[in-house]
């Protein structure tokens, strides 16, 4: 197996462009674990972790353009004010050890249905920017993921960062597993207010074979919601909101848990976050009419 | 007249009673421990197994061919190069080095490779063709004494019945429940390694993570074919046991592919393997019938218990006896009707872990007392002071309990307890689901629950259970030292510092060195029953006392108190080895299961109190606080590291710990899915220690490494059941049980 370590991201383009077989790897917390159970034999690994460009986060014409390579504990600590779904994901991953050297990019790349960051990136309208020699590419997180474990990338292609809402409204991110630390998803749910667009967003993970959105949620939301004068939400509404919600997800029964067990904790999930989301948002209008 | 150790030790710091530090202590937190897995040799090379993936199925060929034409590749065995016996066991010698026509569990050894490279031993194993037939498994317990048989005596491999007086009784109230344990892994951090040398004598010599150095001895020799003497085990760095390295794994293995390539062989199994490479807990399926007075006195105990050992017997029938002799807990019953069966299936093999059998029936009967008081409106506590055993108390055997019992007492001490305050402010680690952001408080609901437990200390049944100490001083640049000496293995629990502990007080000697654990001394015994420091440490007690004695001769008639010691050995060396026995036992009744079976009981109590999320069904256990009598605390941090971690291990069974089996295979073979506590899921434990010296004991001393197993996986339940009011009559108990999802 060839290690082949590029020190810009021009140059790891180039090297992706001639051996699009060689699978990147930036923290290596899912590729070393396929690896380490011979689950995959790559011919080349390309080692992402001497580009100085992927771990920098920048503000773009009011969007945040987080670098592929910037680690889970840099985004808690350094943009969790600004992220805060992401950082709530963020800080459900692994151990310390494990959220210093993972990183989202890494989340994107494996495309695993039960990573932790993507329902974040779907509610909050991320959009990944992906790149090759051939030109870069924005690809919105609702079409990134095609399968299990299948994302939209060509072959020749790197995730360069990913685009987010530098302002967001209210975010919250939930998951469950049958540990209270370092464990992997039974299901999640994230869901994002956008007041300014009267939007919402939300989106299931660990539910079914990608992370994906819960449109008929969404709509329903959004319709309820008095977003100019908001109010304390009906019980009725969070419940039907949940009941949407679960009805998106189409899960399996495996190991970590039932498909019925996960289609009742992601309605649970959908009504406690969308009801710590919105008194965030009534909490806000307060101060702000103030 | 001899000095007594008091005397003697009276100026030496690190004696029995203190918490000297590990002499491993410092290099393990700097990980520079070298465990079994960093063993290097030069010229070594590496040694694979390939591993049947069916269940159950006949072999109907194998062709080697093509994995030896891998360059690289050194040999390529099966059970055709075993040079000795086949077949091996701890108690039946039912389980084949490698197989022969047929395959018993997924996971059982085929084949071996010895290659220059791992990774040239795993292409190699991927060209080995191995046809087979698959067949339908025998996976149900309860059912597997009726089903296809997969040995030739059938699938029972132990019945173990308890007869004590009335076998019709009857009672004011009846409670009664079926349980079910899941299959716990030990889930030791170092995975199975070694390395077999090949001497120039013919024989071998193998350095090996292991529990048990002299039963491996034994039954690599027979699988060689060759005396005892020519085959030689050092013990190397062990990273945790918890019963699962009393069988074999590798041992065979290595050596025969060792003395096949005369070249050393390193074999060490990834985590995945590691899961197919040691036996694990039984499952167990229990019925409990439970019959008492209207004031909560039990008249009698009935219960069918079945414990599914797996492909091969391992120590199923020493389990199979825990679990019956101790199957009605630690209280006072009249009338008891137990019948326990260990059962041989398709699935895992199953054998010693921490608790063994006792842990199963506590679960159980646990769960019976909540029951029973709940029927009578009592309280759970009250309804066990009620029934406690106390010293002098007939158990379920007739065996009279001959030391301190303090059950009521041990009760009495987590419940009195205070109790933690309900959290005001929002931390979401307090919460259940922790930083996962499950709850903010919606939905979590607090349980408290309590349990006490049983369990039998050293080997039982008549075994001849003894361990070898030898203890050698000489003057060394001037200072007197000392050197002990014994085959029992260190495993993670600290008995290198008990030997050193037990030297320096009877010694007054204060540089002790423990010298490696091998077979040029005599067998050591088990690491495990939670009998190493009553066993080996009355060896080297005793070992202490023979050179005591050597010494007092030389001195002639001066106490040693008045005598520089130094100068009375001046050139010589004071070397003495003894075999040291506790008391011994008497085989169960076949037909009655009477008799004085166990050495001794210890007993802890322990009290959960859990806030669960009701509606999601994840748990958060709050407090987990322990009381547990120790006879007398040697090492008192060791004493309280080792019920904190029986504690975690029992709160890991309650709560996520199970190989999960579908058809006789494993779902779950990684720590990715095989979950075990993390700092989030244990909390810290406010723990009493019990001194209440046992008279036969050295030191006064219980084991104390399996009690608090026992207890905590009850207690931790109880708790959740009061907090849901659900029956929960399985563990682990998972988010579907209590959403009933």
């Amino acid at each position: 197996m060839d290690f082949l370590r590029p020190d810009t991201f021009a140059e790891a383009l180039a090297v992706k462009a001639e051996r699009p077989d060689a699978v990147p790897i930036a923290g290596g917390t899912d590729v070393m674990v396929e690896l380490n159970f011979d689950h995959r034999r790559p011919s080349a690994l390309l080692d992402l972790t001497r580009i100085a460009e992927l771990r920098e986060w920048t503000t773009v014409d009011g969007r945040l353009r987080v670098g592929s390579g910037v680690p889970y504990t840099r985004i808690i600590e350094q943009l969790g004010a600004q992220l805060p779904g992401l950082a709530m994901a963020s800080r459900t991953v692994g151990s310390p050890q494990i959220r210093n050297r993972g990183t989202v990019g890494g989340n994107l790349g494996a495309a695993s249905p039960a990573g932790d960051t993507h329902p974040v990136l779907l509610a909050g309208d991320a959009v990944i920017e992906v790149a090759s020699t051939r030109g870069t590419r924005m690809i919105p997180a609702a079409e990134f993921y095609l399968g299990v474990k299948r994302n939209a990338l060509e072959p020749d292609e790197l995730i360069a960062a990913v685009h987010l809402n530098a302002t967001p409204g209210p975010e919250q991110f939930a998951k469950v597993g049958t540990r209270n630390a370092m464990v992997i998803a039974v299901c999640s749910f994230a869901i994002a207010l956008h007041p300014a667009e009267k939007r919402v967003g939300a989106a299931v993970g660990s539910a079914a074979p990608t992370p994906r959105r819960a449109t008929a949620a969404e709509e329903f939301l959004a319709g309820e919601l008095d977003w100019a004068a908001p109010e304390p939400l009906l019980d009725s509404v969070k419940r039907r909101f949940g009941e949407l919600v679960a009805e998106a997800a189409s899960p399996i029964d495996d190991v970590r848990g039932s498909a019925a067990y996960r289609k009742h904790a992601l309605a649970v999930l959908a009504r406690r976050t969308l009801g710590w989301a919105w008194q965030d948002h009534l909490g806000k209008e307060a101060r702000e009419c103030a | 007249m001899s000095l007594t150790p008091a005397e003697l030790s009276s100026s030496v710091a690190g004696g029995i009673g203190a918490s000297p530090q590990r002499p491993d202590g410092n290099l393990k937190v700097r990980g520079e421990f070298a465990y079994a897995s960093d063993l290097w040799h030069e010229d070594m090379i590496w040694g694979s197994t390939l591993r049947s993936p069916h269940p159950y199925a006949r072999i109907v060929s194998i062709d080697l061919t093509e994995a030896l034409k891998v360059p690289g590749v050194h040999a390529v065995l099966t059970h055709q190069d075993v040079p000795g016996s086949n077949l091996y066991g701890l108690e039946h010698k039912d389980q084949p080095v490698l197989a022969v026509d047929v395959v018993r569990y997924q996971g059982e050894a085929v084949a071996l490779v010895g290659a220059d490279h791992p990774e040239t031993a795993t292409r190699a194993m991927k060209r080995i063709k191995v046809e087979y037939e698959v067949l339908e498994p025998v996976v149900d317990m309860e059912t597997a004494a009726d089903d296809t048989p997969l040995h030739p005596g059938g699938n029972l491999v132990r019945h173990v019945p308890i007869r004590r007086g009335d076998q019709s009784p009857t009672a004011d109230v009846v409670v009664s429940g079926r349980y079910e344990v899941g299959m716990q892994d030990q889930a030791f951090l170092g995975p199975e390694s070694g390395l077999a040398v090949p001497a120039e004598d013919g024989g071998v010599d193998l350095y090996i993570a292991t529990q048990w150095l002299h039963v491996d001895q034994g039954q690599v020799a027979s699988a060689l074919g060759m005396p005892l003497d020519k085959v030689r085990l050092t013990l190397s760095g062990v990273g945790g046991a918890f019963g699962g390295r009393e069988d074999l794994s590798m041992q065979v293995h290595a050596c025969m592919l060792a003395l096949h390539t005369r070249k050393p062989v390193k074999m060490v199994y990834n985590r995945e393997e590691s899961f197919y490479g040691h036996v694990h807990r039984h499952p167990a399926v229990l019925h409990y019938e439970h019959g008492a007075t209207r004031d909560g006195k039990l008249v009698y105990v009935k219960a069918r218990i079945f414990l599914d050992g797996g492909a091969y017997a391992s120590s199923t029938g020493a389990v199979v006896a825990n679990a019956a002799t101790l199957g009605v807990g630690p209280y006072e019953v009249d009338n008891v009707t137990i019948d326990c069966y260990g059962l041989y299936t398709n699935n895992p093999p199953c054998g010693a872990m921490r608790g063994f059998g006792a842990v199963q029936a506590g679960f159980a009967y646990e769960s019976q007392m909540d029951k029973l008081a709940e029927k009578l409106g009592l309280d759970p506590v009250d309804v066990r002071i009620a029934n406690a055993m106390t010293e002098g108390s007939v158990m379920p055997t007739g065996q009279v309990v001959d030391s301190a019992a303090p059950v009521a007492q041990l009760l009495k001490l987590v419940k009195d307890k205070p109790l933690p305050p309900v959290s005001t402010t929002l931390d979401l680690r307090s919460m259940p689901g922790g930083v996962s952001n499950t709850t903010h408080g919606e939905g979590v609901v607090r349980g408290i629950g309590y349990a006490v437990g049983i369990k039998n200390v050293c080997f039982s049944e008549g075994y001849d259970d003894y361990s070898t100490a030898r203890v050698r001083v000489q003057v060394i640049g001037g200072e007197l030292v000392a050197l002990a000496h014994t085959a029992a293995c260190e495993v993670g629990q600290g008995l290198v510092t008990i030997m050193q502990q037990i030297v320096r007080t009877e010694l007054g000697v204060q540089r002790v060195t423990i010298l490696p654990m091998d077979t040029s001394i005599g067998n050591g015994g088990s690491t495990s029953a939670s009998r190493q420091t009553y066993v080996t440490g009355g060896a080297v007690k005793a070992a202490c006392a023979a050179v005591r004695d050597k010494l007092t001769k030389l001195a002639g008639g001066r106490e040693l108190s008045e005598v520089d010691l130094a100068d009375l050995v001046g050139d010589d060396v004071i070397d003495e080895t003894v075999e040291w026995r506790h008391r011994a036992t008497e085989p169960l009744d076949p037909e009655t299961g009477q008799g004085n079976a166990h050495v001794q009981y210890g007993f802890a109590a322990h009290r959960a109190v859990v806030d669960v999320d009701v509606e999601l069904g994840l748990v958060k256990v709050v407090e987990l606080d322990c009381a547990q009598d120790v006879g007398n605390a040697l090492n008192p941090q060791a004493v309280l590291g080792q019920i904190q971690g029986g504690s975690a291990q029992g709160l890991g069974l309650a709560v996520m710990e199970e190989i999960q089996t579908v058809g006789g295979k494993v779902r779950n073979p990684s720590f990715t899915d095989y979950l075990i506590p993390t700092v989030l899921d244990m909390p810290p434990m406010s723990i009493d220690v019990l001194e209440l010296a046992d008279p036969n004991a050295p030191y006064g001393v219980r084991g104390v490494g399996e009690p608090p197993t026992i207890s905590s996986t009850p207690a931790v339940v109880a708790a959740i059941r009061a907090a849901t009011g659900l029956a929960l009559t399985r563990v682990p108990v998972r988010p579907e049980h209590i959403t009933q999802t």
